[in-house]
């Protein structure tokens, strides 16, 4: 019997009972897009001539990050005992900072297939996500991914998974996505433990948007899971969350390219292409109904997205700031949750304040700013959203430290998050430390197995967007992973600390810390500005200053010699290019006072890479 | 060596622009002669300048004096052709390379041809750069003979293990003993001293200092040490064999020779230049009136394979190797490599760039706005002496002096 599909159903008058949609929940390096290549080679959905090593992952720095960004979803046929079935494999979003996409992503599928490294074991962003999963009643198909890796454990992980989820660890399968080993058990499997999407085919249509991708030629494609009756091509359709009303253009399934349909029914999953060209306007988490006999609830689950760590993104070179502005509003098309509004700088110039998902979300987008748009950007030190109750009771968000306010301050609240943290229980002490070097307060800790441990802390956001994970990383050698999810705000002693470069303050260099460690950020900035900012024809003292109190100081001496000893007749010409040429240097120095600050030495001091002696970036 | 610039081509008649002699007659003219000979390569030169291993066939040593004196008469024919009056000479230089290294006898047959072709001005001022080495008493009695009425001494150090890293081979007793012989003989001395190379102290640039002003010369030059690309120096500093040039350390170093010289009767007439009354003369007659008329922009012709000219805004620059030098003499056309000629604003750049350099300084009227706005900031720093500037000249202060760069940028707002 040939597990080929004989006869694959088509969309639109597929019965509910073939379909079986599912997901894949795995941490970022545990080979989820090579299995999924796996399924879709073993299907017939493309032929290996066609096979593009994690052809799911279309953008470039998705590949070379081997991050998945944005999901999608392919229709497989698969057949078993006789019977031909339609699989829709949704892919989901690996890290914390799209955890919201992802909880969208898991409302679309009735299972997951959890998928683990046999070398390295589950990771806190894998559990995270398995919590949500359970949370929404998907059932959980266990998978050990790289059994034929020579680390590969695959006893002691498959008991430890088995515990996990409350199975028997033969029920763990072992697959290799590399050598294909297991994917068609695991596609068998699909198909008889997933369960048949379940609606009311003769309902008000309901479709959950899980995706919207803009895409160059055909505007935004909107990925969508009907839950109830049918979509059809040229119905008008509504937004439940907004009311806008669209023509429904195009409607199809993606296997593993559109193909355009009939339409979608109840518990099919596919595409549909309205004409709209922002992604804004076909939001993940909407629900999309038929405008002349709407339903009358929506799906529920629908949020903003909440830009949760901000950054100022200025270009090196001024005369790119119109380029900057058109990329942005580019990569919005795009990006629902990317938000921006203008910003000036007295030190780096005009760029934009942008908000992000989280910190991933910010270098992801910078990349593609940079990359895409050709541009070179400063992005100042990340910082989140803090609410200040002013001594007359008035509330001030301030997401930037330049709208810190002047006057006396009642209370700062600042935000949290509470984080899971796995580690291998010789790393315990550890993590406790550095967690309460963080002001962590620790919530619990529990033994996954006999060496694997759970800690459970409240931190301040501020903690975790700097450089908790990198210092989490190189404390554990590497082994300890991070999931850490919004948890609320909490008063704090913060404090304002300017940094002034011969009595000027420099606002790309102000920071919002506790204030215990205002004196450590005024140490380094000084130390770093000391070492970065080429001496001046003066003194210039480098100052840290907490409103007018100044916390660390730093000079840079005054240069004592510029002159060329010789200038005789046949050195006149060569002299006077020299300083021709220092004139054009000068043109790629900023002004602060009467400094002459080098560009590089704004990046330098703005990129934490150099704290830890490594470039967390390719 | 150094590049020569880039410029445009130079005519092969030579031919000037009538702007460049238009008002030569306030303008001096002086003649640079250069001799492209060493016996050897010192690790921090870059002047173009060969040993006889370098200078290959079809160029002779011997025959240099002749080429040279047919430029010479070949710089007359071009400025008479130009239309510019006749004008005696205010200054002849010659420099290299090492001068010395031909018969002195050489020497005066060029210093003669110079004289034929345009004169000496009544107190023109003739220098030689001489090799404390390569000289005898007899040198002197040739030199001063012919009219030669000044020398100028490559010293560079009294201490040997600087003199090492510089690879300069003269023995440092043969100095004082050449300085003697020229004064003996009513010539000009001075000596020239380099500073901050690899290796020296303060106590040894303080040293070179004593030995330099008990010579008794009445005019001391004192460079800091410049790594030019393409030197042996440059080379090794790359890789690290020897330390880097510090100018703290250059400044300090400036310092106590401005603090030396002044105790010894010196006072600066330029940044690198100091003379005093001496053996019967002034210190303003000690001065090297050659070297002056280069920042004061006047008139030159240099003579000789990579030498520098100047023409009222017209600079050229001469074929760097002897041997294409040499063909296009002996053929009777111009040996020049290109030219510039400069528009109104870089010239005022570079009478900004020179002026600022001597004691006479530059005249506060003659500074375009933004300069003359700059004026009372750079007095402010303590650059600029305020009391000149009131009486109208901008002159640099002793602080100054080792900022004359950024003096200049300011004045020019750059």
């Amino acid at each position: 019997m040939s597990p080929l599909a004989v006869n694959p159903p088509a969309p639109a008058s597929t019965d509910p009972s073939v379909i079986r949609n599912f997901c894949i929940i795995a941490h970022i390096d545990h080979g989820k897009s090579t299995l999924a290549d796996r399924m879709l080679q073993a299907t017939g959905v493309v032929t290996p001539r066609q096979m593009k090593a994690q052809y799911l992952d279309r953008m470039d720095i998705e590949r070379e990050r081997g991050i998945t960004i944005k999901s999608q979803a392919v229709r497989m046929p698969w057949n078993v005992d006789g019977t031909d079935y339609a699989l829709n494999m949704i892919d989901t979003p690996g890290h914390v900072d799209f955890t919201y996409e992802v909880s969208r992503s898991l409302a679309a599928c009735e299972a997951t297939i959890l998928l683990v490294d046999a070398a390295q074991g589950i990771e806190a962003q894998t559990l995270a996500n398995l919590y949500l999963a359970l949370e929404n009643d998907l059932t959980i198909i266990p998978v050990l991914n790289k059994i034929d890796l020579p680390a590969a454990q695959p006893e002691k992980y498959a008991a430890e998974l088995a515990n996990l989820i409350g199975v028997e660890p033969e029920d763990v399968l072992k697959v290799s996505g590399k050598t294909g080993e297991g994917v068609e058990e695991l596609l068998d499997r699909i198909v008889r433990d997933v369960p048949a999407p379940q609606g009311k085919k003769d309902a008000p249509s309901r479709a959950m948007i899980f995706d919207s991708v803009y895409d160059t030629y055909r505007g935004v494609v909107t990925y969508v899971r009907v839950v109830d009756g049918t979509l059809v091509p040229r119905e008008r359709i509504q937004m439940m969350s907004t009311g806008a009303t669209h023509e429904l253009l195009e409607i199809g399934v993606i296997s593993p390219e559109p193909i355009p349909s009939k339409g979608l029914s109840v518990g099919e999953v596919g595409y549909l292409i309205t004409g709209v060209k922002d992604v804004r306007q076909s939001r993940v988490g909407d629900t999309v109904t038929n405008q002349q006999k709407p339903a009358e609830d929506s799906l529920g689950g629908y949020e903003d997205p909440k830009p949760m760590v901000f950054s100022g993104l200025f270009p090196v070179e001024g005369s790119d700031y119109p380029v900057l502005r058109d990329a942005l509003e580019k990569l919005q098309l795009n990006d629902a949750a990317l938000v921006y509004e203008p910003e000036t700088s007295t030190a780096l110039g005009f760029g934009f304040r942008c908000g992000f998902l989280g910190l991933l979300h910010l270098e992801i987008t910078r990349d593609r700013l940079e990359r895409e748009f050709n541009l070179d950007l400063i992005s100042t030190a990340p910082s989140v959203s803090y609410n200040v109750t002013l001594e007359d009771h008035s509330e001030v968000e301030v997401t930037n430290p330049s709208e810190f306010p002047e006057g006396r301050i009642l209370e700062i609240r600042e935000p949290m998050v509470s984080a899971t943290i796995l580690v291998p229980s010789e790393f315990i002490g550890a993590v406790m430390e550095l967690s309460q070097s963080k002001r962590g307060e620790m919530k619990g800790m529990d033994y996954l197995s006999e060496d694997r441990v759970e800690l459970r802390y409240r931190l301040p956001l501020a903690e975790i967007v700097f450089d908790f994970f990198d210092q989490l990383k190189s404390k554990t050698r590497g082994y300890a992973s991070l999931d850490w999810k919004a948890d609320g705000e909490q008063a704090a002693d913060l404090v304002k600390v300017d940094i002034l470069l011969q009595g000027e303050q420099v606002d790309a260099f102000s920071a919002i810390t506790h204030k215990d460690k205002a004196y450590s950020y005024g140490v380094l900035m000084t130390g770093k500005l000391q070492k970065l900012i080429p001496r001046q024809q003066y003194e210039v003292p480098i100052q840290a200053a907490i409103g007018s109190r100044i916390i660390a100081r730093e000079n840079i001496r005054a240069i004592r010699k510029d002159v060329l000893s010789k200038c005789y007749g046949g050195d006149i010409s060569r002299k006077r290019k020299l300083l021709e040429k220092q004139k054009e240097g000068k043109k790629r120095m900023k002004m602060v006072g009467r400094v002459e600050v080098p560009q590089e030495a704004f990046v330098a001091a703005l990129s934490s890479d150099e704290d830890n002696g490594k470039d967390k970036k390719k | 060596m150094p590049a020569q610039p880039e410029g445009d081509p130079a005519p092969e008649d030579g031919a000037l622009p009538a702007g460049a002699v238009a008002r030569a007659s306030e303008r001096t003219l002086s003649l640079y002669v250069h001799v492209p000979f060493c016996a050897v390569r010192c690790g921090y030169c870059d002047f173009n300048t060969y040993t006889m291993e370098q200078l290959g066939d079809g160029v002779s040593r011997d025959d240099y004096h002749r080429d040279a004196a047919a430029e010479v008469r070949f710089a007359r024919s071009v400025l008479d052709a130009a239309g510019a009056p006749p004008r005696a000479l205010h200054s002849v230089f010659f420099g290299g390379g090492t001068p010395t290294l031909l018969p002195a006898r050489e020497l005066a047959n060029m210093l003669g041809q110079a004289r034929q072709s345009f004169g000496l001005a009544p107190d023109a001022e003739v220098t030689v750069e001489a090799n404390p080495d390569s000289v005898t008493a007899e040198t002197f009695d040739v030199l001063a003979e012919a009219g030669v009425t000044r020398v100028s001494f490559g010293m560079q150090s009294a201490v040997p293990h600087v003199l090492r890293v510089l690879e300069r081979t003269h023995t440092p007793a043969n100095v004082p003993r050449a300085v003697g012989w020229a004064t003996e003989r009513g010539l000009g001395t001075s000596v020239d001293l380099i500073y901050g190379t690899p290796g020296e102290s303060v106590a040894d640039w303080r040293t070179s200092l004593e030995a330099a002003l008990e010579m008794d010369s009445d005019h001391v030059s004192a460079y800091s040490l410049i790594i030019e690309d393409g030197t042996k120096l440059a080379a090794q500093m790359r890789r690290g064999e020897v330390p880097r040039v510090d100018p703290d350390d250059q400044a300090e170093k400036y310092t106590l020779a401005d603090a030396m010289l002044r105790e010894a009767g010196f006072e600066w007439y330029e940044v690198s230049n100091w003379s005093r009354d001496a053996h019967g003369r002034s210190a303003l007659e000690n001065r090297s009136a050659h070297n002056l008329a280069y920042w004061r922009n006047q008139d030159w012709w240099g003579i000789g394979p990579g030498a520098h000219s100047h023409s009222d805004g017209v600079r050229w620059w001469n074929l760097k190797h002897p041997l294409p030098y040499t063909n296009k003499v002996r053929q009777g056309v111009s040996p020049a490599a290109g030219r510039e000629t400069l528009d109104a604003q870089t010239r005022y750049v570079e009478d900004v760039m020179l002026g600022i350099r001597i004691r006479d300084g530059l005249e506060t009227a003659r500074l375009q706005p933004e300069g003359r706005k700059a004026v009372a900031g750079l007095i402010a720093d303590g650059w600029l002496d305020g009391a000149a500037a009131v009486r109208g000249t901008a002159v640099l202060t002793d602080a100054g002096r080792l900022m004359a760069d950024a003096v200049t940028r300011r004045l020019l707002d750059w």
